[in-house]
């Protein structure tokens, strides 16, 4: 097997600078939302005290959610052994972190009082699922950190595998704390089940591997370099697992709900009669993000074809991003039933009644602007470090 | 000379300038030391865990027609001062203006029977906004009172989620005007707070149960759960009561009657 040598992506100047332009101009915008935002009060917002997350969140946590998903092809490499994933680790850090900052920086810029940042990190309440979140994010960033570092310095080798173990169980408590938030909300039928952390793992395992295929192929493309077709397959094959997982938990976690009486409604409204999401979830997770994908991915005719995994990648993510918004969104406009047997005939506050919600143009601004977020730290990222190699050529045969 | 005789008298009107404004000063910063002291010593001993405080409602005398008790709510607590965004439709102004208190009117579905009742935070002995809440903002005082710390409010809207009542309400618009009663701040959350500033001033009633008696309904009844001998203890055991969603077992404490 040929030496592998790593080295700072560096590009023609027109295609990454111009890329990193556009990255920053919607960064920019997306700063401009949240002081809007913040400035006026949430009221500007689609968001109220009936749906009182909205768009941003869903890009908040679709993002944590993939980053810890993005880290697995390090972790495959370091725990597991798989020497064609090893030399992809480094990648998988940076975009890790990346990913995970972009998720943040949206959380934190709709929080009602984001200047109390200091507040969140100096005041605990231990029994609070999102107070070990803050401590369980700040953590990934730390042993993510020194993680890549034992992969990039030579002299911090003796921490690589010690540190890819951390990061791998790191990353299982990240995502199951990321679960966790809706596990625990007993009042929220659509919530209110232990199946969703497991279910937030498999979703970050498929949405992460997604968001990696597409970030390394655009990152060879930028910079010319060769991406072995093998190596690529591999990815390919793997994220088909993922999919099909993320499929199947659904079906678990909607015949569980279907078996029990008192979850009925909640699954008539998802499944069968609830407008907007209904269709989100039959056409965006079901067929977008999952059959077509999966037929693209294994089906002969695609199976040497590169924008075919490309565009299947995408898919996944915007199938991840619809079954995100479909959890949060509406799971919060169903209805909260108060009154057992009872009709509500009138309330002020909608009581009974389907939340209405709209998202506005500055909410999905700001979300995007997380995205713009993470990929300019993996570019400025990829730019300083050694994280990507010069040649991901297919190793000669009998050697991987 | 002259000089020296004009000196004593300038620093005598020195002296009475002085002293006017001292006097003046005392004058009126006297009363507001007296009054903190006094406030004080009613105030230092803080919330005691030998009552609860909770409310009773009677929804049979609950009228279909009286908003009494969600007015005078909005009076107490400064709801009522919120300017309406300009631009803000109707429908987005109920979804996002506070309600600390809401009317609501059910039917039953066997029976058809109609039944009226004011929803509030429930003060759960076990609240799940508290559980939720990330930096304890968001707490139970030892009378069982459950609160909202707005200085250590991040906004982060957990507590909505979490809560099974609807009963918590975020500030979505610029606050102009307050009370010092129930201070609010763009940004934060906030609930019914059994009117904790009346109570620990010494009162035996929240502003909805007054308003309520006095339009004759005295559908709300307010008191120590913990005392036997209070009237809503007594009242209690008169007759069957119940927690609306007793399943989640979060020990309410407002009780409904005749629902």
């Amino acid at each position: 097997m040929k030496k592998l040598h790593y080295s700072e992506l560096w590009c023609s100047s027109p295609r990454y600078w111009g890329g990193l332009a556009a990255l920053t101009f919607i960064i920019l915008l997306g700063m401009a939302a949240a002081y809007y935002m913040e400035h006026s009060g949430h009221w500007v917002t689609g968001m109220s005290n009936q749906v009182v997350w909205g768009l941003p969140h869903v890009f908040a946590i679709f993002l944590i959610v993939a980053a810890s998903g993005a880290l697995n092809v390090a972790s495959i490499g370091s725990v597991f052994g798989g020497p064609l994933y090893k030399p992809l680790g480094r990648f998988s850090g940076l975009l890790a972190i990346g990913l995970l900052a972009g998720g943040l920086v949206v959380l934190l810029l709709d929080l009602g009082r984001p200047e109390r940042l200091i507040v969140a990190i100096t005041h605990y309440n231990f029994k609070s699922i999102f107070a070990w979140n803050i401590i369980l994010y700040t953590g990934f960033f730390t042993i993510v950190g020194i993680y890549l570092w034992a992969m990039i310095d030579r002299k911090a080798q003796k921490f690589y595998q010690v540190t890819g173990f951390a990061a791998f169980f790191w990353r299982l408590a990240l995502t199951t704390g990321t679960g966790s938030i809706f596990g625990f909300l007993v009042a929220r039928e659509a919530y209110d089940a232990a199946i969703m952390a497991p279910m937030f793992i498999i979703m970050s395992f498929s949405y992460g591997l997604a968001f990696f295929i597409i970030t390394l192929m655009s990152a060879y493309w930028w910079a010319s370099r060769e991406l072995g077709s093998h190596r690529l397959e591999k990815l390919k094959n793997l994220l088909g697992v993922f999919v099909g997982a993320v499929l199947y938990f659904s079906l678990v976690y909607h015949l569980t709900n279907l078996y029990i009486t008192q979850h009925h409604g909640i699954e008539r409204f998802i499944l069968l009669d609830g407008g907007v999401y209904t269709v989100m979830f039959w056409l965006g997770q079901i067929t977008i993000g999952g059959i077509i994908p999966l037929f693209m991915l294994y089906s002969p005719a695609f199976s040497d074809n590169r924008f075919a995994i490309a565009i299947a990648s995408v898919m996944v993510l915007i199938g991840g991003f619809v079954q995100i918004y479909v959890i949060v969104i509406g799971g919060q406009a169903f209805p909260m039933n108060l009154f057992p047997g009872k009709e509500v005939v009138s309330s002020s506050f909608f009581d009974g009644v389907v939340a209405a919600y709209t998202p506005s143009l500055a909410e999905g601004v700001l979300g995007l602007a997380g995205i713009a977020i993470a990929m300019t730290l993996v570019a400025v990222g990829a730019r300083m470090l050694k994280v990507l190699p010069e040649s991901l050529e297919d190793p000669e045969q009998g050697t991987a | 000379m002259s000089g020296n005789r004009e000196q004593p008298k300038e620093i005598k009107r020195r002296e009475f300038i002085g002293m006017t404004v001292l006097a003046a000063g005392a004058a009126s910063v006297a009363p507001g030391i007296l009054l903190t002291v006094a406030h004080a010593t009613a105030e230092a001993e803080g919330a005691s865990s030998e009552v609860r405080w909770g409310l009773l409602i009677d929804s049979n005398k609950c009228a279909e027609s009286c908003n009494a008790c969600v007015d005078a709510c909005n009076r107490e607590n400064g709801i009522d001062l919120l300017q309406r965004p300009q631009g803000q439709g109707d429908e987005m102004w109920d979804a996002q203006r506070p309600q600390w208190i809401r009317k609501v009117k059910l039917k039953d579905n066997q029976t058809g029977e109609v039944t009226n009742l004011p929803m509030m935070c429930q003060h759960c002995e076990f609240p799940p906004c508290v559980d939720v809440c990330p930096t304890a903002a968001s707490f139970k005082r030892a009378d069982g009172i459950v609160l909202v710390d707005r200085h250590t409010c991040i906004g982060c809207r957990y507590c909505m989620m979490a809560c099974p009542y609807k009963a918590r309400s975020f500030i979505h618009q610029n606050v102009e005007q307050q009370t010092l009663r129930s201070p609010r701040g763009k940004g934060c959350v906030e609930s019914c707070n059994l009117c904790v500033h009346r109570i620990d001033a010494g009162a035996t009633t929240t502003a909805c149960q007054d308003a309520c008696d006095k339009d004759g309904h005295q559908a709300i009844l307010f008191g120590d759960l913990r005392d036997p001998e209070s009237a809503l203890s007594k009242a209690l055991r008169e007759k069957s009561s119940r927690q609306i969603r007793a399943d989640l077992e979060l020990n309410t404490g407002v009780r409904y009657t005749s629902l």
